[in-house]
């Protein structure tokens, strides 16, 4: 029974430990990305690389903005069913649109989206810089004298701050429309009353305080996908084990990061 | 000739086990040094300390003067700058087009014009014999060109020393030949200082100007291609031959081999 319980207390500590190890290393890169995207270009160097960050928003833009419309419009969709099937008990099924377009803009529309992303990018993130590093084409550009982080790392990171938000804003306004089309054809709700509804209820901050959430979660998906990508060891097998540590620990950081970002709207900005 | 790389008591560990134990040499200027040890001998952890991919645990790596051990980050992409390194697979970046794997050390390090980058690309590629390869991606091309194109761009800044690792890995005997013709090739035309580190025989006696043999992490032999083939030391002896039999010991014991692993004392 002691040794049982001795075992139980060492691989606890054991992988508290590994754990402690993984957030050091992160917050690194972190620190490192922080360092050559802001510091760097002041000292001189060069930090983005340009061309290199055009490319990889066009990427993340094509690669996902299809998959997030058909996740967003069906999350919409279901959502108007669900909140009808509730408010028809008060007779409420009218307050349909406000329901939708206020959960959508504040908590579903960035979560579903960033969790897209997360699979779609993330992955392909973490799978790109793992092979490179497999490759040696990581030690290829240390050794050219180019730093791995300003050329690899932060092009992608800032690529997709700025088009999570972006997917964000247009999967909020897509999730709308699904909602809308179950409104108008399958609860025979009148198409202007429905607007009506949608809008009146929605104010600014529910869009921003959602916006702001999807630019933390874009953080959260390039730090994890870059790490998990230049942590990358042991070839093909190395590869694959990292894309999906990189996936699942994405979604993860997405819903507790959530999680803490709701409760800072709730409660410090009412 | 003076020393452009010098190497004092190197030393490097990997949790217990000693990699590189006190490894002393120097590379004079544009010779061709051959690095060789059989699998495991600490010749590739010696090379990626050399170019600071490993960090040294005690000892120096002088290159040019510098101590590219004890630099800071910034010190040794300055350091960098100065060498190339021909990367075992070729380590060519596939997402570029093989013009733009040879530019990118220009466009990175210069602030040359476009237009004078693609004439220097140009000509780079002619050297290693592949003109008009620039618009191809890496896949569409063979290993060996692949080399050659890593080599175009490890020359792109010409840089006064060359690393190598392993550059017939991988290849046919002759497309391995083309290649060592070519480091010879420039090594002659460019002044270069040449490393090189492999355990191909042929190939090492045919472009060293001198050698070195690592055996458990320490120089046990060096001199010129005819002073290591007539070397007295069985170890050197062994390995010149290939021979099975001898002080390299290829039937472990299981005590040998876990020592060989974990280091130090098991208590078996």
């Amino acid at each position: 029974m002691i040794a049982r319980l001795s075992h139980f207390l060492v691989t606890v500590g054991r992988n508290t430990q590994l754990l402690l190890i993984e957030v050091g290393r992160l917050s690194n890169l972190a620190r490192h990305f922080l360092y050559w995207t802001f510091a760097a270009p002041l000292a001189g160097k060069q930090g983005l690389r340009r061309h290199s960050f055009v490319q990889q928003l066009i990427f993340m833009g094509n690669e996902s903005v299809f998959i997030v419309f058909l996740v967003t419009a069906s999350v919409g969709a279901v959502l108007a069913l669900q909140a009808a099937y509730q408010l028809r008990q008060f007779g409420a099924v009218l307050y349909t649109g406000a329901l939708v377009s206020v959960s959508m803009t504040r908590e579903l529309g960035p979560i579903v989206t960033s969790i897209v992303i997360a699979g779609r990018v993330g992955a392909s993130i973490t799978a790109e810089i793992g092979t490179m590093k497999v490759q040696e084409e990581v030690d290829a550009l240390t050794t050219m004298g180019i730093p791995p982080v300003p050329f690899l790392v932060v092009p992608r990171i800032l690529a997709i701050a700025i088009m999570l938000p972006c997917l964000t804003a247009l999967g909020d306004l897509i999730g709308i429309f699904g909602g809308y089309l179950i409104g108008i054809s399958g609860l025979g709700l009148d198409s202007n009353l429905y607007l009506r509804q949608t809008f009146e209820a929605l104010i600014p901050k529910d869009i921003l305080t959602g916006i702001a959430k999807s630019f933390v979660f874009a953080i959260l998906i390039g730090l994890i996908s870059t790490y998990k990508g230049l942590s990358v060891e042991g070839g093909a097998e190395g590869v694959g084990r990292a894309t999906t540590e990189s996936v699942v620990l994405s979604i993860i950081a997405i819903i507790v990061s959530d999680c803490i970002c709701t409760g800072v709207f709730y409660y410090i900005f009412p | 000739m003076s020393a452009v790389i010098q190497v004092e008591n190197l030393q490097k560990w990997f949790g217990t086990r000693k990699i590189l134990d006190g490894i002393n040499f120097e590379v004079r200027e544009g010779e061709t040094l051959v690095i060789m040890g059989g699998s495991g001998c600490g010749k590739s952890t010696l090379l990626r300390t050399l170019v600071g991919l490993l960090q040294a645990d005690e000892g120096k790596v002088l290159i040019f003067g510098e101590d590219m051990a004890h630099a800071s980050e910034d010190k040794k992409n300055e350091i960098r700058k100065k060498f190339g390194m021909l990367f075992q697979g070729a380590a060519l970046f596939n997402s570029l087009t093989v013009g733009e794997n040879v530019a990118l050390p220009l466009k990175e390090h210069t602030s040359l014009d476009e237009e004078i980058i693609r004439i220097i690309v140009k000509v780079k590629l002619e050297l290693v014999g592949l003109t008009g390869f620039e618009s191809l991606k890496p896949y569409q091309i063979s290993g060996g060109m692949k080399k050659r194109v890593a080599l175009a761009r490890a020359i792109a800044l010409d840089p006064k020393i060359v690393f190598y690792d392993e550059p017939g890995a991988g290849l046919d005997p002759i497309t391995a030949r083309v290649i060592d013709h070519l480091l010879m090739d420039l090594t002659k035309k460019l002044r270069m200082t040449s490393v090189v580190v492999t355990h191909e025989m042929n190939s090492a006696f045919r472009i060293a100007d001198r050698m070195i043999m690592l055996h458990q992490g320490k120089v046990v032999g060096s001199g010129s291609p005819q002073e290591i083939k007539e070397s007295k030391d069985p170890y050197v002896q062994q390995f010149v031959r290939g021979e099975i039999n001898g002080p390299i010991s290829f039937k472990e014991t299981k005590e040998h081999y876990l020592k060989s692993i974990f280091g130090g004392d098991v208590g078996l």
